[in-house]
């Protein structure tokens, strides 16, 4: 697993709100109990981790970012640590 | 003490992005202007991602105030002592003895002094500066808005600020309703007030992620959000009575005022709160759902309130609902806070003079959660007898207006 992907999941085990020992790829955020202000605190979290901007409005349906499972968020914020070097 | 007051309105004032007086923010509203633009204020680097915001642009402090006044004025208290004097001008009122210790001064304030609390902070963090401006305390404190109106037009009876957010206005005038309702005063100088377009206050909004990229297009499909907005506006509340053998000119009548807490989430709204503040206001004012023509929707443009606002008039007005006009000025003037519930209750008031009700601008087209009739993008001229002001707050606290075309 990449260093990204194990910051990612660390991350997500802060805020989750259930009771899962482990936190898996094919986790959906819905089912580890994020609710909308999890969500914004999360995208903050995972900003300032690795220093990039997540473009996302809460009353967008047309999301940039894909954030239905654990392996989602993983996938849109290797792309962006990518596009940042 | 009497509890038989009819309340009635006597003056307005405001002070908006689009018309600082009520009578040229009136005459927007029912042209359907949008006052949501680039933000001139502040910089917007590259890295502030909200670039827009309805500003109240061009507003001059020296014509209403002289230097010395101003070094003791944030903008937000500005705009309120503005919207005061031109609210008492209006209603020709002259507040000597007794009248001005019977006179109460209560004003809706979200967030208060930030322009303010901006500039000093900047001043110590970022300029590195010794020191910050002597009457940055008085000039930030939340109070200041109704402290200095008191000040500037002579009102020494109960004065304060009322703080919930963005029902903060409407808390503050349902209370002097109740007020003047009660005996408790004979007249009241009340509405709403806010000065937030500032760097940090707009990165603190951004970072909720509830803010429209270009405009606000409440329950429309493809709306994205709120705008913020700034402004201020005032009412005078006077029984009937008094103001009849003053021979004032009689505005409107304030005949109802509900009040809930949702004690849920910090920022989703609560279908059970908008009812029951709803339902509240209509009790308070012995009206049944079907007296009722127009709602000043709270509807700022977010998916989450447009949706619920729509299912609580649902709720409350069963098969009436619709026949309901509903509209929310916030299209036009964005979200201001604290002055937010003043603002849209000068638009109810003069809707319900005129027979106009002032249009949802921004309007795409149906979303088919929200599916009442939104009044979309132009004026429309209608009889309306009675209507409510909507307003519901972040941290779930719900404030809503029934008013009556005085008759």
């Amino acid at each position: 697993m990449s260093d990204v992907a194990s910051d990612v999941i660390a991350i997500i085990a802060k805020k989750k709100r259930v009771n899962k020992p482990n936190v898996e790829l094919s986790d959906r955020l819905d089912d580890l109990g994020l609710e909308s202000l999890d969500a914004v605190e999360l995208i903050f979290d995972l900003e300032e981790k690795f220093d990039i901007l997540i473009p996302f409005n809460a009353n967008a349906n047309d999301l940039l970012t894909n954030f239905d499972t654990v392996g989602d968020v993983i996938n849109s914020i290797e792309k962006l640590v990518g596009k940042k070097s | 003490m009497r509890d038989v007051n009819r309340v009635v309105v006597t003056g307005l004032g405001a002070v908006s992005p689009i018309g600082q007086t009520a009578g040229s923010y009136w005459a927007s509203l029912k042209q359907g202007v949008c006052g949501i633009g680039p933000i001139t204020q502040v910089p917007t680097p590259e890295e502030l991602t909200q670039k827009v915001a309805a500003e109240v642009k061009d507003f001059d402090p020296l014509k209403h105030f002289d230097e010395r006044q101003i070094s003791m004025l944030d903008r937000i208290a500005q705009f309120a002592v503005v919207a005061a004097r031109e609210a008492i001008a209006q209603s020709a009122i002259t507040f000597d003895m007794p009248l001005s210790v019977r006179t109460a001064t209560i004003v809706g304030v979200g967030v208060g002094g930030q322009t303010t609390h901006d500039d000093s902070f900047r001043r110590i963090y970022r300029e590195n500066k010794a020191r910050v401006f002597p009457l940055t305390i008085p000039k930030l404190m939340v109070n200041a808005s109704a402290s200095q109106v008191s000040m500037h037009c002579g009102l020494r009876g109960p004065a304060f600020v009322v703080a919930s957010a963005c029902a903060s206005a409407t808390h503050a005038i349902g209370l002097a309703f109740h007020m003047v309702r009660s005996g408790q005063v004979d007249c009241a100088v009340t509405g709403g007030a806010e000065a937030c377009i500032t760097f940090g206050t707009l990165r603190g909004w951004e970072a909720m992620r509830v803010m429209a990229p270009d405009t606000c297009r409440p329950f429309s499909k493809d709306r994205r959000g709120m705008i913020l907005g700034e402004g201020a506006a005032m009412l005078v509340l006077e029984p009937l009575e008094r103001a009849q053998a003053r021979g004032a000119q009689i505005i409107g009548e304030i005949v109802g005022f509900g009040m809930s807490a949702d004690a849920a989430d910090l920022t989703a709204p609560d279908l059970g709160g908008m009812t029951r503040a709803m339902e509240g206001a209509l009790a308070d004012a012995q009206l049944a759902a079907r007296d009722i023509q127009y709602i000043n929707a709270h509807g700022t443009g977010t998916t989450a309130n447009d949706q619920a606002e729509t299912q609580a008039l649902h709720q409350v007005f069963g098969t009436q609902a619709g026949k309901l006009a509903v509209s929310s000025t916030k299209s036009m003037v964005g979200h201001a806070l604290g002055a937010s519930g003043a603002l849209e209750m000068v638009a109810t008031l003069l809707a319900l003079r005129e027979g106009i009700v002032p249009p949802t601008i921004g309007y795409l087209g149906p979303d088919p959660a929200c599916d009442l009739d939104y009044v979309p993008n132009e004026a429309r001229a209608m009889t309306i007898d009675a209507a409510l002001s909507n307003s519901f707050a972040f941290g779930g606290l719900n404030a809503v207006l029934a008013v009556k075309k005085f008759s």
